[in-house]
């Protein structure tokens, strides 16, 4: 049986997770590894928190236990924090550090943490990678290449059974020609991110 | 054949592709040559019917034939008659829906099993433990048990695509309809498929009268006993199934398991992880059981543990089984405590469970909880949402205690702070059914809120009662064009249907004005202060009053004018008028305003969708049009 890898993959609905972690399931089906993803839909998509998962190899269940993820990605700073139960001292956390304030601050007197806490407190059970995603999809050409940069980021993690290669040709395959270039540029602003870390 | 757009149409048998298991069941569907399929959306079943439409938007753009006829119908119990009359002309179908979609078409169903099936047909049930989208978390297998269909749980996308491909089979054979139950967590699972070869489709069936189609009592009468025989079969075929077998974990000897649903791959990894020594009943034909099958297994067992979400329908079922063959089986389940009636299953919770019943240790670490309070995100009205204005008008328009019955959609989450506009909800069509009794039982003005979809649905038959009864309430039809929350389906109210065609648009105000309502209101809402005069002649108005708010969902606006290379207008506000007195926030509360840590009010351009509505309603101007000054 082949190593279990659990991703789990958090954001807030709109920003496009389920699409990365259907990206993720295709790439995972081309390398030929077992895998089974799962998606939240429906009210949870009206800018509330989304939480799917991502497992690879020898699975039966779409879901993990709590404190086996190898890869928490995040692409909001507070809901990596929401999921981490998760975590365990070894699991990577990958997060965007551009927070999305949610309207509960505003209207209903809650606090959003301070980033330095947040980035603290995630530290304390995991091992942390913070990545500017907006800074590095805007050097790459366009800010809505964003989640791209988190998918490079969490190929450069090393966790994924099969080569970075194989997560950008799978990224590119739905993209059109003319946005191929910054595609590829924001999976390698990602990558670098990560590696430099 | 099947009109070839992507992947999922594609005859390449053998061929692997990454599939959601609604999608999984769709390419079930084409594999078994559906003819008709019919809908009414709702999550988490919306996808399976959104892919038959896709591909038939396609063909229609292409103007070829999909080789199929699809429909979002105007509700459950009109979608289960269109296919069940297709199914009575030997042609295959399958209807759509999620669990409380079967309380609306229970009435066909429950006689649908006495007349029986010429063509297959499948009905699918998207059950939704945890309520992740729903109401209520009803468990619809005790449909199959209530009505007498055969039913089949699938735990995989790939046992979902094989389930709905031989069901039309198993339901052709025993002439029932076949209940499909799902749960959310496997409508919304993706995984690897193995496709089969596409069947080709019968496209037009006969009618070939037969008087036992008539349902008055002589005829009922006849048909029970017929099937009662015809679930006898269903049986034999449930002992035969592929569907239910027995998987072994290390060297097992009397202790067992029986699972079955998306529970069952819980049970699989956790038995595996915990190194367990059990066998495994695996049941995928869940009604009705295999009762030889279930009785040498519990024989073979001196312990079994059911794990199955929700309601304890197998447990119930294997404790009568084994009562009836004298076994003294302990039985662990719900009934033990060790396993729950509510919510949906994780693998923490069968580890648990396991670790207890097994007495092993539990191998995987205590979850660790964040020490910083995180911030709650619940989901909310989008910003440019036209049912905030027309909340927000209302709010202005009615007296404080005024009651505000609400319905099912997007417009539910009015309920959130600050409109609070959402003060009681059952089901879909119940704000006007509830909007009438509250009129008899009160003084208290009321106004009650549906969308246009749930105008169609099940909202026309209360307003026709509130005008015969003349109940004095204000109903709201907020008419924003679209099934919004499901993912913009089309409804009676659009130009097109579900294939893309033209199709004639039916107009609210038209359907209300027939029902004899005399007083009636159409406003734009994004006009705050006439569509607060408005509400208020509603309210003044003796009797039964209709507001139809008319404006397209914001989504689908920006969606359009993306499309047409519109620039999106953004809004600013100017600080040197500003009083931060929170109109903006605190009671017209757009997600896309937003405090500064100084206490100052901005508006995000990344989420403002250019409504300007807070323009309307800042009472000091001090938010205009970027570029204007």
């Amino acid at each position: 049986m082949s190593k279990k890898i659990s991703i789990v993959l958090t954001g807030v609905g709109g920003q496009g997770v389920i699409t990365a972690a259907n990206i993720l399931g295709k790439a995972a089906v081309k390398a030929k590894t077992g895998v089974f993803v799962s998606e939240i839909h429906g009210m949870a998509q009206r800018g509330g928190a989304v939480v799917c998962t991502v497992r690879m190899g020898g699975v039966s269940s779409p879901l993990l236990p709590s404190g086996t993820a190898d890869v928490l990605l995040s692409t909001e700073p507070v809901e990596a924090l929401r999921n981490i139960c998760y975590v365990n001292k070894k699991t990577k956390v990958i997060t965007d550090i551009n927070p999305i304030i949610p309207f509960t601050v505003a209207v209903g007197g809650e606090q959003y943490p301070k980033l330095d806490e947040i980035f603290k407190e995630i530290s304390a059970h995991a091992e942390l990678y913070k990545v500017d995603a907006l800074k590095i999809a805007k050097e790459a050409g366009a800010v809505i290449t964003k989640n791209t940069v988190m998918l490079g980021a969490l190929a450069a993690s090393g966790v994924l059974p099969f080569k970075p290669e194989v997560l950008l040709e799978t990224i590119l395959e739905d993209i059109p020609e003319k946005y191929k270039d910054v595609n590829k540029k924001a999976f390698e602003g990602g990558m670098k991110a990560v590696q430099s870390a | 054949m099947v009109f070839i757009m992507t992947e999922i149409t594609e005859d390449k048998p053998g061929k692997q592709i990454l599939l959601l298991g609604n999608e999984a069941i769709t390419r079930g569907a084409l594999e078994a040559g559906v003819d008709v399929a019919t809908t009414y959306p709702g999550t988490p079943s919306s996808e399976i019917a959104d892919t038959f439409s896709m591909i038939a938007k396609e063909a229609t753009r292409q103007k070829k034939d999909p080789g199929f006829y699809f429909q979002y119908s105007v509700n459950e119990k009109v979608a289960l008659e269109v296919a069940a009359a297709a199914s009575f002309c030997g042609l295959r179908s399958l209807t759509c829906m999620k669990h409380v979609g079967l309380n609306v078409a229970s009435d066909t169903f429950m006689t649908y099993m006495y007349v029986g099936c010429r063509g297959g047909h499948i009905i699918v049930s998207a059950d939704d433990p945890y309520c992740h989208s729903s109401q209520n978390e009803q468990d619809n297998r005790y449909f199959a048990l209530f009505g007498g269909a055969p039913m089949l749980e699938p735990t995989t996308p790939q046992e979902a695509k094989e389930m709905t491909r031989i069901g039309f089979d198993i339901s052709e054979q025993l002439h029932l309809p076949l209940l499909l139950r799902t749960t959310t967590r496997l409508n919304h699972a993706r995984g690897p498929i193995i496709l089969n070869a596409l069947q080709k489709p019968r496209k037009k069936g006969y009618f070939t009268k037969d008087p036992l189609l008539v349902t008055v009592p002589s005829t009922a009468r006849v048909k029970h006993p017929v099937l009662l025989k015809q679930l006898e079969e269903a049986e034999k075929l449930s002992e035969k199934s592929p569907f239910n077998e027995i998987i072994t974990i290390g060297k097992p000897k009397d202790i067992g398991i029986i699972a079955s649903g998306v529970s069952y791959t819980y049970v699989k990894e956790m038995a595996e992880e915990l190194h367990l020594n059990v066998k495994i009943l695996k049941l995928g034909m869940t009604h009705p059981l295999p009762r030889k099958m279930c009785e040498t297994f519990i024989n073979s067992c001196s312990s079994l543990i059911m794990v199955e979400e929700l309601e304890p329908f197998l447990e119930n079922q294997m404790k009568a089984l084994a009562f009836d063959i004298g076994s003294d089986v302990k039985i662990y389940g719900k009934s033990s405590s060790h396993f729950s009636r509510l919510y949906e299953y994780t693998p923490d919770i069968v580890a648990e469970a396991f670790s207890k019943i097994f007495k092993v240790k539990n191998p995987f670490p205590k979850p660790v909880f964040s020490k910083i309070k995180v911030p709650s995100r619940p989901p909310s009205l989008c910003p440019g949402c036209p049912h905030r204005a027309t909340y927000y008008a209302v709010k202005k328009a009615a007296p404080k205690d005024a009651i505000y019955p609400t319905d099912i959609g997007c417009y539910t989450l009015g309920k959130a702070p600050p409109l609070e506009m959402a003060d009681v909800l059952l089901c879909m069509g119940s704000n006007a059914g509830m909007a009438c009794g509250f009129s008899v039982a009160t003084q208290q003005k009321i106004v009650s809120f549906m969308g246009d979809s749930t105008f169609f649905h099940s909202g026309i038959p209360p307003i026709i009662n509130a005008v015969h009864h003349n109940h004095d309430v204000v109903i709201t039809i907020l008419d924003n064009r679209t099934t919004a929350m499901t993912g913009h389906q089309p409804h009676p109210g659009t130009p097109f249907d579900g294939m893309g065609r033209p199709a004639r648009l039916i107009n609210v105000e038209d359907v209300v004005k027939g029902c004899g309502v005399q007083h009636i209101e159409i406003v734009d809402p994004n006009k705050i202060k006439e569509t607060t005069a408005a509400f208020k002649r509603a309210l003044e108005f003796k009797g039964p009053s209709v507001v139809v708010s008319k404006s397209p969902c914001i989504l689908l606006e920006v969606q359009r004018k993306r499309k047409a290379a519109e620039e999106i207008q953004l809004f600013h506000i100017n600080q040197e008028i500003c009083k931060r007195c929170k109109t903006c926030i605190g009671r017209f509360g757009c997600p896309a305003l937003y405090f500064a840590e100084d206490g100052s009010v901005h508006i995000d351009a990344a989420q403002c969708n250019g409504c300007g509505n807070c323009v309307q309603v800042c009472p000091f101007g001090a938010i205009s049009a970027e570029g204007s000054t």
